[in-house]
C-alpha cells in the first residue's frame, strides 16, 4: 500500500504538552497546575440561555458568519472597549474558538514562503498553522528581562522583505505577559515600515490586571492592517462551547469566511445563543472572576518571593512563568521530577517554544486551597534540590 | 483603601471569615496594617456585622428543624413595622427577620430542636401578638445551598489534567 499521509502533516512536531499529558494521566492522584482553562463554571444565566435555545428548538445552522444578533453584540463590545467599529455584516466572523480564527487568518493571507513572525514562548498553534498554510514561521525569542514583551528592536531584527504577518499573542499564554499601550506604540512604526499584517490574539484580554486592557487596533493606522481575534473561552469560562471570533477589514474577512464556510459551515448554534447572553449580561461575572484570578496571582507571586524563586510579575491571563534555571535542570527535568517526587503537574516552558527553556508554566485557574497545597509541595521540592 | 478594594475584601471575608489578615493583605495587594484598620473601620461603621460560620447541622447528632414563617401584621401609627419586628427578633430562636414585599409583611426564619418546638413558638408566642394577623409556617425539608455555599455536593474538577 502507498503511504497515504501528507508529508506536510507528518513533518509537524507533536505538541510538547501532549507528552506531558500522557505521563500525568497515569498518575490519578497528582495535583495539576497544568490546565489552560478556567476552573469556574460558565455563569448559570449563560448556560440557561443555551438550554432555553435548545428547548425552543433553535437547532439549525446559523448563517456562515454567525448569528447577526451575536455579531452586533461583538461589534458593540469591541467598540465599547477599544473604540473601533466593525460592521457586523461583513467585518465580524464567529468561529469555533479563537483557534479556528487563527487558522483561517493564516490560510487566508499566506502565499508559499511568506514569513510569519511569531513571538515565543506562546500558544502552541501559531507555528503549525503557519506551516500548514505554507508559510514560514520566524520565531522571535522573547526575554524575561523585557517581561516577555515584544520590543521594537526584537521586531525590527526579525523582519525581512518576506515578512508578511506578525502574531501578537498578548496577554500571553504561557508567560502571563501583557503589552501596555506604550509597548504597542513602540512597535507600531515598525509594523508600518515593513507593511505587516497583524494577527492579534486577545483571547485573554479580559484578564488583564494592570490598568485597562489595550489593543493594537486602538492605534492610528492599525485597524486596517489587523485581524483582531477574541472569544468566549477564557473571559466567560466557556472553553467547551468552542466559540471565538475575528474582526477585521472586509476584504480579509470575506476570504476567511470562504474557508470557514467550506470547512466548518458555522459555529455551534447553541453556543452562539448562549454567547449573546454572555455579552449582554456577563460583565459582572467577568469582573468577579478576574478579581479572584488576581488574588491568586498575588498569592503565587508572594509565595515565590518567600521561597526565593525568581519570577517576573505577570499582569495577564492566568499563568505565572517562574524561572527554574538556578536549579541546574532543564524545564522538562524539573517538571518531570516535580511530578514524580511531589505529584504536582506543571508544564515545562519548552512546550511553548525553545525560548521557554529554563521556565515552567503554572496555571492559577485553581481554587486558592489547591494552589496552597501545591505551593507547599513545591517548597518541599525545591528545598531538597 | 479604594471602594473597589474594600468591596473585594468584603467578598473574600463573606466566603471565608477565618482567613488571616496577613494572607488577606497578599491577596489584595495591600499592607496588613491597612487591612486590619479597614476591617476595624468597617466593623465600626456596621458594614461588617459579624463573622459567622456556615454549618450543616444535618450532619451532626444535633439535627435541627428550621422553618420559614410568613407573617401578616397590622403596622402601628408612627412606628410602621419596626416595633413589632423588634418584638419578634428578640426571640433567640429567630435566626433572621425581613420586611418583605408581596402577600405578607414579615418573613421569619426560625431554628428549633423539633417541629413541636416550632409549633409552640408559632401558636403561643408569634400568633398571640396583638399586631399579628396571620402566620403561614413552612418547614424546611432540605438545605441545598446556604449563605452562598452549596451543602449537598462537593466540587469536582472535571477538566483534563494538562491542556495548552
Amino acid at each position: 500500500m502507498r503511504n497515504f499521509l501528507s508529508s506536510k502533516v507528518t513533518a509537524l512536531k507533536p505538541s510538547g504538552i501532549r507528552k506531558f499529558f500522557d505521563i500525568v494521566s497515569e498518575m490519578p492522584d497528582a495535583i495539576s497546575l497544568g490546565v489552560g482553562e478556567p476552573d469556574f463554571d460558565t455563569p448559570w444565566h449563560v448556560r440557561e440561555e443555551g438550554i432555553y435555545s435548545l428547548e425552543k428548538g433553535r437547532t439549525f445552522y446559523t448563517s456562515n458568519s454567525g448569528l447577526m444578533e451575536l455579531r452586533q453584540e461583538i461589534s458593540s463590545y469591541v467598540n465599547r472597549n477599544f473604540g473601533q467599529k466593525y460592521d457586523p455584516a461583513d467585518e465580524v466572523l464567529i468561529t469555533v474558538g479563537g483557534s479556528e480564527a487563527i487558522d483561517l487568518a493564516l490560510r487566508a493571507v499566506l502565499e508559499p514562503g511568506d514569513e510569519v513572525l511569531i513571538p515565543q514562548p506562546s500558544y502552541v498553534s501559531y507555528e503549525p498553522c503557519t506551516l500548514l498554510a505554507d508559510g514560514k514561521p520566524v520565531i522571535i525569542d522573547l526575554k524575561e528581562e523585557n517581561e516577555f514583551r515584544l520590543t521594537a528592536e526584537e521586531l525590527e531584527a526579525a523582519c525581512t522583505p518576506k515578512s508578511k504577518v506578525l502574531v501578537l499573542p498578548f496577554p500571553n499564554n504561557p508567560t502571563g505577559a501583557i503589552m501596555e499601550m506604550k509597548d504597542l506604540e513602540a512597535i507600531a512604526p515598525i509594523i508600518e515600515k515593513h507593511d505587516l499584517l497583524v494577527l492579534t490574539d486577545e483571547i485573554y484580554s479580559a484578564l488583564t490586571y494592570k490598568g485597562e486592557a489595550c489593543s493594537i487596533i486602538q492605534l492610528p493606522g492599525m485597524r486596517e492592517r489587523t485581524i483582531y481575534i477574541n472569544g468566549f473561552s477564557k473571559a466567560y469560562a466557556m472553553t467547551g462551547w468552542r466559540l471565538g471570533y475575528a474582526c477585521g477589514p472586509s476584504e480579509i474577512m470575506n476570504e476567511m469566511r470562504k474557508i470557514h464556510q467550506y470547512a466548518i459551515m458555522c459555529a455551534p448554534t447553541t453556543s452562539q445563543y448562549a454567547a449573546v447572553d454572555a455579552l449582554r449580561n456577563g460583565d459582572e461575572d467577568v469582573k468577579l472572576m478576574r478579581e479572584q484570578y488576581n488574588e491568586r496571582r498575588r498569592f503565587l507571586m508572594d509565595a515565590f518571593r518567600k521561597m526565593n524563586m525568581s519570577c517576573f510579575t505577570p499582569y495577564g491571563a492566568f499563568y505565572v512563568f517562574p524561572s527554574v534555571k538556578k536549579y541546574g535542570m532543564s524545564s522538562e527535568e524539573f517538571a518531570t521530577r516535580f511530578l514524580q517526587e511531589q505529584q504536582v503537574a506543571v508544564v515545562p516552558g519548552t512546550a511553548f517554544g525553545d525560548s521557554g527553556e529554563g521556565y515552567i508554566r503554572i496555571s492559577y485557574a485553581y481554587a486558592l486551597e489547591n494552589l496552597k497545597e501545591a505551593i507547599g509541595r513545591m517548597e518541599t521540592f525545591v528545598s531538597g534540590l | 483603601m479604594t471602594m473597589d478594594v474594600r468591596e473585594e475584601l468584603l467578598r473574600i471575608l463573606e466566603k471565608n471569615s477565618r482567613i488571616d489578615t496577613g494572607e488577606l493583605a497578599v491577596l489584595l495587594g495591600a499592607t496588613e496594617v491597612d487591612v486590619v484598620n479597614e476591617m476595624a473601620q468597617m466593623e465600626k461603621e456596621g458594614i461588617i456585622c459579624g463573622y459567622a460560620t456556615v454549618i450543616d447541622w444535618e450532619k451532626t447528632s444535633n439535627a435541627r428543624v428550621s422553618a420559614l414563617i410568613e407573617v401578616r401584621v397590622t403596622p402601628q401609627r408612627g412606628k410602621g413595622f419596626d416595633d413589632i419586628a423588634e418584638r419578634i427578633y428578640k426571640y433567640p430562636e429567630v435566626t433572621s427577620l425581613y420586611l418583605i414585599s408581596g402577600g405578607c409583611d414579615l418573613m421569619v426564619t426560625i431554628d428549633g430542636r423539633s417541629m413541636k418546638e416550632i409549633a409552640y413558638f408559632v401558636s403561643d408566642k408569634l400568633s398571640t401578638l396583638d399586631e399579628v394577623v396571620n402566620c403561614t409556617t413552612q418547614f424546611i425539608l432540605k438545605k441545598y445551598k446556604d449563605h452562598g455555599t452549596v451543602l449537598t455536593r462537593k466540587y469536582e474538577d472535571k477538566r483534563e489534567k494538562v491542556t495548552p
